[in-house]
């Protein structure tokens, strides 16, 4: 992403919020938002209201009329505002997508054949199952699978990261995205999807919110508010004939005019939430986004919230790439420094990390420096499969390390003895999940290298953070049990599943899914592909294959399989905004019964007097102050929306504590103390 | 407040809750079909109802089989009351020869006794006859209670089900109920109540002298226009009988609460004494308090049932308090006039008007609390003549929509539903979809729990709007002021929840009242039973979510202090407006 993150009121995206907040008063817009939709109507309503008692016998002053009226449209656009908001922090970063999809000529090729005839045709002609080339310096058009050629490509404009990328046909590196470009070679490349459908599409459309469909829980939640609303409009509309009896029984004062009801329906309704629920829903879309992390729909964001196992795969998850050395462990009557010594020379020409992490060890263990080996007319033996060995022969030596029975075998060959010492260190290596390397001179064995997962550093904190949560954790490994348990247990796992295959993964998600668990997982294999489609919520890494991400309903674009921790946080963070927001609404009404409810009935019974326990200074006042409060409110609480209320992983019980006292309770207060200042500055400002 | 009043109060609180587990436990294994020891001494009638009733007791149905077998053995129910009222004067066991009942009240009537209301427009000694009463109302009163049972264990079974479809079969549950746990515990307490002087006879009214004749004087006006004293001497009286004791019986247990007499539990043979008063007014609230430790056992968490217990206690015990202090309290326009209301040794003190010398303020009191608490809604005092605050309490007790502990099952379906928004709100607050009982809570869920949350305010209020503004409504009022609000409120609370208690002071018995009462009673029973068995149904589709540190807890003290918020601050929101009008307006004026 270009801009990664926007600051909240960039002044761009404010400028264009305002006119768009204008722009969604179409009625049309307001209608898919039953509790704003309220306020809405009761707006024309009061501004009906306001006209005739300009030119006729209104109900009340004219100028009363038109403050509650302009503030009930101030609450409508405020809500319009924070929509608009959150959607603008997408659209900045949908037009720097857009400008990646430009329409670019294709090389379509008339069959999957490097030198078949090649056709420019625009890139919104291509359909799935396509044939197109593209060269060093094209834009790729669509976003497809390579079947044949190697290439460099450049996918900065998607990920934001600079360096290129090989892409090649085959394994787990096959798959391109529209608007990408070749930097060098050729790629011969399958179109796997049809235009509007591209990866790059998808994106914008989730940026812009243009797709948005409600998620699960926030239809709950709208069916809640609007049945509150429901109650609220009942309360407020007996509130005319209640008035009208007590006008009767009482003998003086006047019912309640129509206005003031429009008032306090809206004060009542929960606008808070109803007005920002789009905004948080969007904003969470955002903060994905803003992870590099792009979701398919919103139901997979919220879905992440409800995550309860957590399937990792060891490699690059839990542990780092590699195994590395970590020790040597000598035959009986050779010193350590001589294995070490051995150990280095072997590996001097290897460049697999492994390797790598033999040298570094020795040089730091025993100080053993590199050697200038062309002095030694070195020659190296590179690892084969057949021999499973690599080594070096140097001055008459010839040094082999690889796997303990290889190494038998070998020096079985050369007459030597593999000593009982070295099959006791590999036995013990094994048993701790390490891997043994038998290192041999000649027919001598020298002793053994422990190869070692190293498990990354902080991941088992992280690890006890989602057991807090309560998330289980699994690992995937390819690798024996044994290993797998050793390793399980040193990263802090729940569980592992070892020598993991495509259908014991597959098997294993059904059975969390039967028992009523929601699965996420991170994959990028095509292998992965089943298991990313069956599970609740799937991350597919964007370097992984075209099956992978297709299969996924979240795609990282960082490639980042421990990326899953924060897009459940996200997910949570979502659902707790909405609550947290909602429990504030409601709990704001409180004080707002005890604003308006004197002012309406002191006209009709003056001992309603004593319920004003706020002393605003007039009925009108109160009922402004109450008004005027309700329209800021969602104002200042736009921040809150769009960032998200904090999440600190803690038992669901001690979250809600904390939730409760900080929006219920605060609910309760905040308001009597705004409300009560806004009625001071109306009487400073000789308003009330 | 006295310190007899707290140990009253302390008394009835104490054994109420020693009897929740055992009785709880009982009705668990009924619900359970497990051996409760009543099965094998009755267990043949069970068999014989099943076979002569042609139900095949192990034949599971589905939620909407389950709700059309309530709507029909309820409609049938209806039509039976109905006819028996239309007819009774042709029929027997009607030795005062009392006639047809009029059509509307006979309406108001069938539907308030098949859908546990219990509402009364009528006097029943001068209106019903004994059949009418006996096959009639005392069998509605066991079935309709045992059909809010019926439905509770239905959504109990939902709850817990795993992807099934089935939640029970309402014949076997409806047999159970009555068998098992209304008719047994009736009985004994019937007898009880007949030992203290609750009459219970098919023998005609009496007439007796009294001791000492009473005299009073009539004004008449003569055809010449001018006005004519003359004192008349009363020296006999009418004492109404009939099967007093059985009816009042399940009357309490069953939350009933349709009095045998028009004044109910005031009437001195409905309730003769202190000890019948606790015993009567212990039976409201036995079976929706153990009901909730019969939830717990059957959703397997016993822990689930006490919390629900304790937010109906938290919310119920300090209304109590503050009606017996308000009572307690008196009327200080009347202390003014230099009366005495403290309470001494020979008199009970505070707001003695309407209620009966036998019980006294804190047992009146006590037991308006507990009878609005409950959707019981027989009386021993009038609750019209309570202090404003006093009068509060019952009236918004039922506005709150019959949950706190409320009617015999209906109580804790009712709060169950409340419990879902309350999950779910909270559920929200922890990030997760909400879930209870291992159950998520969606958006159908939501529906079915906000209508039924809806439906009874929604009634109440809009009820309450067309009667204080239209002749039809303001007619029927006594008392002129806030006071009359107070009266058309209360009473469109009582019908729209299902309660029945009477504020008296509005002359229901005509035929707005009566037509419109019917339709609110109707309305808060069956469009709240249908859409709680289609939610049975719905979770029991569901799969069952596993516990995790992630879950929110839904038995401990935070979560039933949630419930409490939830529930307190919907009943407030939606009638504060309404009770400050009311009761809230007349406090406001009286202490001044």
């Amino acid at each position: 992403m270009a801009a990664k993150s926007t600051s909240l009121f960039n002044g761009a995206i404010t400028r264009r919020a305002v006119v768009e907040s204008f722009k969604k008063l179409d009625p049309r817009i307001q209608f898919r938002n039953p509790v704003m939709f309220v306020v809405y109507i009761g707006s024309i309503l009061t501004s009906g209201l306001f006209i005739q008692a300009l030119f006729a016998h209104g109900e009340a002053a004219p100028g009363f009329i038109l403050a509650i009226s302009l503030w009930l449209w101030f609450t409508v656009l405020f809500a319009n505002f924070a929509e608009a908001m959150a959607e603008g922090r997408g659209k900045a970063q949908a037009d720097t997508l857009r400008k990646a999809r430009r329409d670019t000529p294709a090389r379509k090729l008339a069959e999957a054949h490097r030198d078949a005839r090649v056709q420019s045709v625009s890139a919104t002609t291509l359909r799935k199952g396509d044939i197109i080339l593209a060269q060093a310096g094209d834009l790729i058009a669509a976003d497809g699978e390579v079947i044949e050629g190697i290439a460099s490509v450049d996918e900065s404009a998607i990920t934001g990261e600079s360096a290129p990328v090989i892409r090649e046909s085959g394994g787990d590196r096959s798959s391109v995205t529209g608007g990408t470009r070749v930097l060098s070679d050729w790629l011969m490349i399958r179109v796997a999807c049809n235009p509007g459908e591209t990866f790059l599409d998808r994106m914008i459309a989730m940026v812009e919110g243009a797709k948005r469909q409600k998620t699960p829980n926030e239809i709950a939640l709208n069916i809640l508010l609007a049945k509150l609303t429901i109650i609220f409009l009942l309360a407020t509309v007996t509130l005319l004939p209640f008035s009208i009896y007590a006008v009767n029984a009482a003998g003086r004062g006047v019912p309640v005019p129509v206005t003031v009801l429009v008032a306090l329906l809206v004060c009542l309704i929960p606008t808070t939430i109803g007005g920002l629920l789009s905004a948080i829903g969007i904003a969470g879309m955002d903060r994905m986004i803003q992870k590099n992390v792009i979701a398919t729909s919103g139901r997979a964001v919220e879905a992440a919230g409800n995550v309860d196992v957590l399937l990792l795969d060891k490699t690059g998850t839990i542990t780092l790439g590699n195994r590395q050395a970590v020790n040597f462990i000598p035959a009986k009557g050779v010193t350590v420094e001589q294995l070490a010594d051995a150990a280095q020379l072997s590996s001097f020409a290897d460049e697999t990390p492994e390797g790598r992490s033999i040298v570094v060890l020795a040089k730091d263990r025993y100080k053993l420096r590199g050697r200038e080996l062309s002095s030694m007319h070195a020659q190296f033996i590179p690892f084969t499969a057949q021999t499973r060995m690599s080594g070096v022969d140097c001055d008459g030596r010839k040094i082999r390390k690889g796997a303990a029975d290889a190494i038998a075998a070998y020096v079985a060959e050369l007459g030597g003895v593999y000593p009982d010492s070295v099959k006791a260190a590999v036995d013990e290596i094994s048993r701790r999940g390490g891997t043994p390397l038998a290192v041999a001179d000649g027919p001598s064995v020298l002793g053994v290298i422990e190869l070692k997962d190293i498990v990354k550093g902080g991941i088992k904190e992280r690890f006890a953070e989602l057991r807090r949560m309560g998330i289980k954790t699994v690992m995937i490994t390819g690798d024996n049990p044994l290993t797998a348990a050793a390793i399980a247990a040193e990263a802090g796992v729940d569980d592992f599943l070892a020598q993991a295959t495509p259908e014991t993964k597959l098997k294993l998600i059904r059975e969390y899914q039967q028992g009523g668990r929601l699965v996420a997982m991170t994959g990028d294999g095509t292998n992965d592909a089943p298991a990313l489609a069956q599970a609740d919520v799937a991350v597919a890494m964007n370097s992984g294959t075209q099956a992978a991400k297709e299969a996924g309903n979240m795609v990282d674009l960082d490639s980042n399989p421990t990326k899953l921790i924060e897009v459940i946080e996200t997910g949570k963070q979502l659902l707790m905004t909405r609550g947290s927001l909602t429990t504030f609404s409601i709990a704001n009404d409180v004080s707002k019964y005890f604003a308006i409810i004197p002012a309406i009935f002191v006209g009709i019974y003056p001992a309603m007097g004593r319920l004003n326990i706020m002393h605003l200074a007039t009925p009108k006042s109160a009922i402004m102050s109450a008004v005027i409060f309700n329209a800021l409110i969602i104002i200042v609480l736009i921040p809150l929306a769009l960032r998200g209320v904090k999440y600190r992983p803690m038992p669901a019980g001690k979250l809600l504590l904390q939730n409760v006292l900080l929006y219920g309770v605060g609910g309760l207060i905040v308001p009597f103390i705004g409300i009560k200042l806004i009625d001071m500055a109306l009487v400073a400002m000789h308003l009330a | 407040m006295t310190p007899n009043a707290w140990i009253q109060i302390l008394a009835f609180l104490v054994v109420l809750v020693a009897l929740v587990k055992p009785l709880g436990a009982f009705m668990a294994r009924v619900y359970e079909g497990q051996p409760c020891g009543l099965d094998k001494p009755l267990g043949f009638l069970e068999r014989l109802t099943y076979r002569v009733a042609g139900i095949q007791p192990d034949q599971p149905m589905n939620w909407k089989t389950y709700a059309i077998a309530v709507l029909m053995f309820n409609l049938l129910g209806g039509l039976v009351v109905y006819a028996l009222q239309r007819l009774q004067g042709f029929l027997p066991l009607n030795p005062e020869h009392l006639g047809a009942v009029s059509p509307d009240l006979a309406w108001n009537t069938a539907i308030s006794f098949i859908s546990n209301t219990n509402w009364q427009s009528y006097s029943g000694e001068t209106t019903l006859s004994y059949l009418t009463q006996m096959l009639g109302l005392t069998v509605q009163n066991f079935v309709s209670a045992a059909t809010g049972m019926a439905v509770l264990v239905a959504l109990i079974r939902g709850i817990r089900g795993r992807q099934t479809d089935h939640i029970g079969n309402f014949w076997v549950d409806l047999v159970r109920s009555t068998l098992y746990i209304l008719l047994p515990l009736s009985f004994v307490l019937a007898l009880i109540l007949v030992s203290q002087g609750v009459v219970q006879t098919l023998s005609p009214y009496k007439q007796v002298s009294l001791i000492q004749p009473v005299s009073y004087v009539q004004s008449t006006t003569n055809a010449a226009g001018k006005t004519m004293h003359q004192t008349v001497w009363v020296k006999h009286q009418v004492l109404p009988l009939g099967p007093a004791a059985s009816q009042i019986a399940i009357k309490q247990l069953g939350t009933n609460g349709g009095g045998f007499f028009g004044v109910n539990s005031a009437h001195p043979f409905e309730n003769p004494n202190p000890l019948s008063n606790f015993l009567e007014v212990l039976a409201i609230l036995l079976i929706p308090a153990a009901l909730c430790y019969t939830f717990g056992r059957m959703v397997g968490d016993t822990r689930q049932g006490w919390a629900i217990l304790a937010a109906m206690l938290i919310i119920f015990v300090p209304l109590m308090i503050g009606c017996v202090w308000a009572e307690h309290s008196g009327n200080p326009k009347i202390a003014a006039l230099g009366v005495n209301q403290q309470s001494s040794a020979l008199m009970s003190g505070g707001n003695m008007e309407g209620k009966e010398t036998r019980f006294g303020v804190t047992d009146s009191a006590i037991w308006a609390a507990v009878t609005t608490a409950a959707s019981n809604g027989s009386v021993n005092s009038m609750h019209d003549s309570f202090t404003p605050l006093g009068g509060l309490v019952p009236m918004w007790l039922m506005e709150l929509g019959e949950v706190i502990f409320g009617g015999v099952g209906s109580g804790l379906y009712g709060m169950l539903m409340f419990v879902i928004v309350a999950v779910f709100i909270a559920g929200l607050m922890v990030g997760r979809t909400p879930e209870y009982l291992g159950k998520k809570i969606e958006a159908f869920e939501m529906k079915m729990a906000t209508i039924c949350v809806l439906v009874p305010p929604a009634l109440v209020l809009v009820t309450t709007a067309i009667a204080c503004v239209t002749v039809m409504g303001t007619s029927a009022i006594a008392n002129p002021g806030a006071h009359g609000f107070s009266e058309i409120l209360y009473w469109a609370s009582s019908t729209g929840n299902n309660n029945g208690s009477a504020f008296a002071g509005l002359s229901t018995n005509t035929p707005f009242y009566n037509i419109a009462g019917g339709i609110l009673m109707w309305v808060s029973r069956y469009f709240l039973i249908v859409p709680t068995l289609a939610l049975a149904g719905a979770f029991a589709r569901k799969k069952q979510v596993p516990v995790s540190s992630g879950t929110l807890p839904t038995h401990d003290a935070l979560f039933t202090g949630w419930l409490v918020a939830t529930v307190v601050l919907i009943g407030a929101l939606t009638f504060l407006p309404a009770l400050a009008l009311g009761p809230v307006v007349e406090y406001l004026h009286l202490w001044h």
